[in-house]
């Protein structure tokens, strides 16, 4: 059992004392030449032998119970091998480190689109073929579907201090609703999944963020010991949530290889992705914020809906970032979870943040516009000291030279007033948003070796594109000063040491830290063999310096040095309030005749602790920011209002923002130490790019053309609607 | 009963090697290549020509492998993303989405390869797009004609940017070499 370093105190910062000069660095990915040649192997491209395939079948009604499975339209079909349904089949995906099997509803149907049946055969196609064909017939129950109006409603309330008061004192007040649609992750890689097994253990590869919580998922869903599961998942083409728990397609190939003798695969199609994978719930916000005639606010109100099935625990965190970004001693929060029959709703790239900071960061611009304030002065005259609820200190917050400096670089001081500025057909302006979301550690172990001068990194964690190869190889290398090419880091087996996983912004700061703990009680065997103190070690390309004497790690560690690392959050997550920032600007250009929204410029100016790798970074602030982008824009999930069926079920419906879409976009990363979160200094930022981002944009079209959307996305329709309004 | 889809035989040539094949007939390209020849570099991420992932070249031209039935493509020259170039000798191309950080989780990054590659081609010999100011003339390469071009492969991670970057700097390189 690996010894669990607990956060409980600062830490010295030992990545500005070593040598190596690879940390922080914008190397490029290890793992980068596999990938550009088409050589990485993901869950579906690793054949078995023997292997046959699966195709799931999906419920056509949305609430009720099968009654019959009638497969007689697959008589003579050839190569069909079985329909496989079993009581152990699962509702929907895990939510993230739900760490037990998803419910398991045997014949009860709780939405349109759920997995019912899988339809085996020796090849994709005749399995298609059968799954088309195959007719499920059901008792129908009525299902409320609608988060409006239905009358099942969860209500979690939260205040601090006199809200209503507030805004009756209150010099300029807002109050304001927001709503924004259901989202999907549309990681590119489809679910998939390959399971065979031998006696009573059961592998699968699968294409999955958090094997260490996957694995016990899988286990319980077969009613299986974890011990006789293992779980690959060395490359997984995107995530963003959507592979944060065991999927149905997991489950239903374990269970068909089970009974079929033969390696299963099961590789949903992108229409059964947005059917049975976890979606973000739409939101419907109220913003009330009540303020000072300086702008500086007394309070905020955020309260909202959002929906789920009965029996989910998960809630879109909506006002998850309210809590902290903005000062006001009386706050007020009411959320709602109405439970309805659709698609599930989890985790989705920045869940809360990535919609409640649109609502606001849209009510924060709403605020500066009434009293009369620049959008940049208002943020800045609203710090909070402390964090405004928990009354902590933030452990480290450079949330004001983001703002400073990202104003400066964009040219801020240039925006013109609303509705000023016209290229042709084109209304042009300016906008801009806070940036901020939370940093947590989540237990995390790994194990190193170094023999000779080459080291190997283990641990169950995943890269899900998120630059953990990268990263751990870099906080290896620098710690046992080595060059990049001596250290191999293998990923995604969870007969490896367990992992944080990839979700939540974790991994870096967890994963990361179980590396650089394990790596550091090597330094230390190293200084004992050169019979030096700790510190007194200086390890860089291979060798090892104490004083006058130099060692070459090839002698030192003639023999293998094996070691774990672990760590798990301690007092430092409860004494100080850690969180990364940022601060968004974008330019945009709205056509004064077709109602379109063209994203001009974008910047992004963020704050996350030590970086460890500084152009994996910013590939994931400039992916966030698309992401805050299309959620502006054109991302919409749209459910059949007789079913609650997804319509919008594929790439050409739900729209992902494209090539064209996006501008050349500029991100700035500002050093920081964040001593409080982990050894590393470093916070998590795979989600802060998003949080905000949409928000910098509607803000932008209303500094463009007046137009102020509050319903997201702010498509064409809208536009040109509000532009009609205005007379414009 | 007879059997509803017999085996068809097709030849290929993929990456300059003949290889015929018993298939289905309803086995799309994309899945000859992937399943029947385990090229698994070209990928699946919608099966319905909505996302790009699936593009090789067909004959020197790009298309979307999974919206074309593999017995259609008797005697096609086939070009895959392991036609390109290999880990150890990587294209230009391949190289510069490294450099360019032009890629993620690298799912899409293949179909993103392949369409850089085949746009350098289709500007050197003149095409237009739907964002040209000419349709006759060259079309000027600039980064909004690029990302006009580039829009049928998507990419979630959204390493736009990158990509368009490696995009341009192997465009450059050409221009420079050729000057």
């Amino acid at each position: 059992m690996t010894d669990m370093f607990r956060m409980d105190k600062p830490q010295p910062r030992l990545f500005d004392e070593t040598v190596q000069g690879v940390i922080g660095k914008p190397l490029d990915r290890p793992e980068g030449l596999l990938k550009v040649t088409g050589r990485a192997p993901y869950a579906a491209e690793v054949p078995e032998a023997n292997m046959v395939h699966g195709v799931l079948v999906r419920s056509t009604i949305t609430r009720g119970r099968l009654t019959g499975i009638d497969k007689s339209a697959l008589e003579g079909l050839s190569g069909i091998l079985g329909v496989i349904r079993s009581p152990e089949f699962v509702r929907n995906s895990a939510q993230g480190m739900a760490n037990e099997a998803p419910i398991q509803p045997e014949d009860h149907v709780a939405y349109f689109g759920q997995p019912m049946a899988l339809v085996v055969a020796e090849t994709f196609e005749a399995a298609r073929d059968g799954a088309h064909r195959l007719r499920l017939s059901y008792e129908t129950e009525h299902a409320e579907i609608d988060p409006t109006t239905t009358s099942e409603i969860d209500t979690k309330p939260d205040s601090f201090g006199d809200l209503d008061s507030a805004m009756a004192q209150a010099d300029v007040t807002i109050d304001q609703k927001y709503s924004t649609p259901g989202q999907v992750s549309a990681a590119m890689e489809p679910h998939a999944s390959i399971a065979w097994w031998e006696g009573d253990n059961v592998t699968l590869r699968g294409s999955y963020q958090m094997l260490r919580f996957n694995r016990n998922e899988l286990a319980d869903s077969l009613g299986i010991d974890p011990e006789n599961v293992r779980i690959l998942s060395p490359y997984v083409g995107g995530g963003f949530g959507s592979k944060l728990g065991i999927g149905s397609e997991a489950v239903a190939a374990a269970i068909a290889a089970r009974e079929l003798g033969r390696p299963v695969r099961v590789v949903m199609s992108r229409q059964h992705v947005f059917d049975m994978v976890l979606r973000r719930s739409e939101t419907h916000q109220r913003l009330r914020l009540a303020a000072k005639a300086d702008g500086t606010l007394l309070g905020i109100g955020h309260e909202d809906r959002v929906s789920n099935l009965p029996g989910e625990e998960f809630s879109e965190p909506t006002a998850m970032a309210t809590h902290f970004m903005y000062g006001g001693e009386n706050r007020l929060y009411n959320h709602e979870i109405a439970r309805i029959h659709r698609t599930p709703s989890g985790s989705v790239r920045a869940p809360g943040e990535a919609v409640g900071m649109l609502a606001l960061e849209s009510a924060m611009d709403e605020l500066a516009e009434v009293a009369g304030i620049d959008p940049v002065e208002l943020r800045l005259r609203n710090l909070p000291e402390k964090h405004p609820e928990k009354g902590v200190p933030f452990s480290s917050r450079r949330f004001e030279d983001c703002l400073r400096e990202g104003a400066k670089e964009f040219g801020w001081e240039n925006r013109t007033p609303t509705a000023s500025r016209r290229e042709g057909d084109w209304f042009i302006g300016c906008g801009m948003s806070g940036a901020g979301r939370a940093n947590m550690l989540v237990p995390s172990e790994a194990r190193v070796t170094l023999e000779g001068d080459r080291a190997i990194v283990e641990t169950d964690m995943t890269d899900i594109g998120t630059g953990s190869y990268a990263i751990l190889t870099q906080i290896a290398a620098e710690l046992l000063g080595l060059p990049m090419d001596r250290v191999e880091t293998r990923l995604g087996d969870t007969r490896f040491p367990g992992a944080s996983g990839s979700g939540g912004s974790v991994g870096a700061g967890s994963s990361g830290s179980s590396v650089f703990l394990a790596a550091k009680k090597i330094r230390a065997r190293l200084a004992e063999a050169m019979g030096c103190a700790e510190e007194d070690l200086t390890l860089q390309d291979g060798i090892a310096r104490s004083g006058n004497i130099q060692k070459p790690l090839s002698e030192l560690a003639a023999t293998a040095m094996t070691e774990e690392g672990g760590i798990k959050p301690g007092a430092m997550g409860k004494e100080f309030f850690q969180a990364g920032f940022g601060a968004h600007f974008v330019e945009i250009g709205v056509n004064a005749i077709t109602g379109e929204a063209r994203v001009r410029r974008m910047l992004g100016v963020f704050s996350a602790g030590r970086i460890l790798n500084e152009k994996t970074a910013t590939s994931q602030c400039i992916g966030g920011m698309v992401w805050g982008l299309g959620a502006a824009l054109t991302e919409e999930l749209q459910h059949d209002p007789r079913t609650g069926g997804i319509v919008s079920r594929d790439l050409a419906n739900y729209h992902v923002a494209s090539h064209a879409d996006v501008p050349m976009i500029d991100v700035r990363l500002l050093p920081e130490r964040d001593d409080q979160a982990n050894p590393m200094q470093a916070k998590g930022i795979g989600e802060l790019g998003i949080s905000g981002a949409g928000a910098a944009v509607t803000n932008a079209i209303y500094n463009a053309c007046g137009v102020r959307i509050r319903d997201f996305p702010a498509t064409p329709d809208k536009i040109i609607a509000g532009l009609e309004a205005l007379g414009r | 009963m007879a059997e509803r889809n017999p085996p068809q035989s097709v030849t290929l040539n993929v990456n300059g090697t003949s290889e015929t094949l018993e298939v289905d007939t309803r086995v799309t390209l994309l899945d000859a290549l992937r399943d029947h020849l385990n090229l698994t570099g070209t990928k699946k991420g919608c099966d319905h020509g909505q996302c790009g992932a699936c593009t090789v070249m067909v004959n020197g031209r790009r298309i979307n492998s999974c919206l074309t039935l593999a017995v259609m493509h008797e005697g096609d020259e086939i070009t895959t993303i392991e036609g390109i170039g290999t880990p150890e000798a990587p294209s230009d191309m391949q190289r510069a989405f490294v450099t360019c950080d032009g890629f993620q989780c690298g799912y899409c990054t293949p179909g993103q390869v392949m369409s850089g590659t085949a746009v350098l081609e289709e500007f050197r010999q003149g095409w237009p797009s739907h964002v040209s100011k000419d349709l006759t003339g060259n079309a000027d390469f600039n980064d909004e004609e690029l990302a006009e071009r580039m829009s049928g492969n998507l990419c979630r991670c959204s390493a736009y940017p990158g990509i368009r970057q490696a995009i341009t700097s192997v465009a450059t390189k050409t221009k420079e070499a050729a000057e």
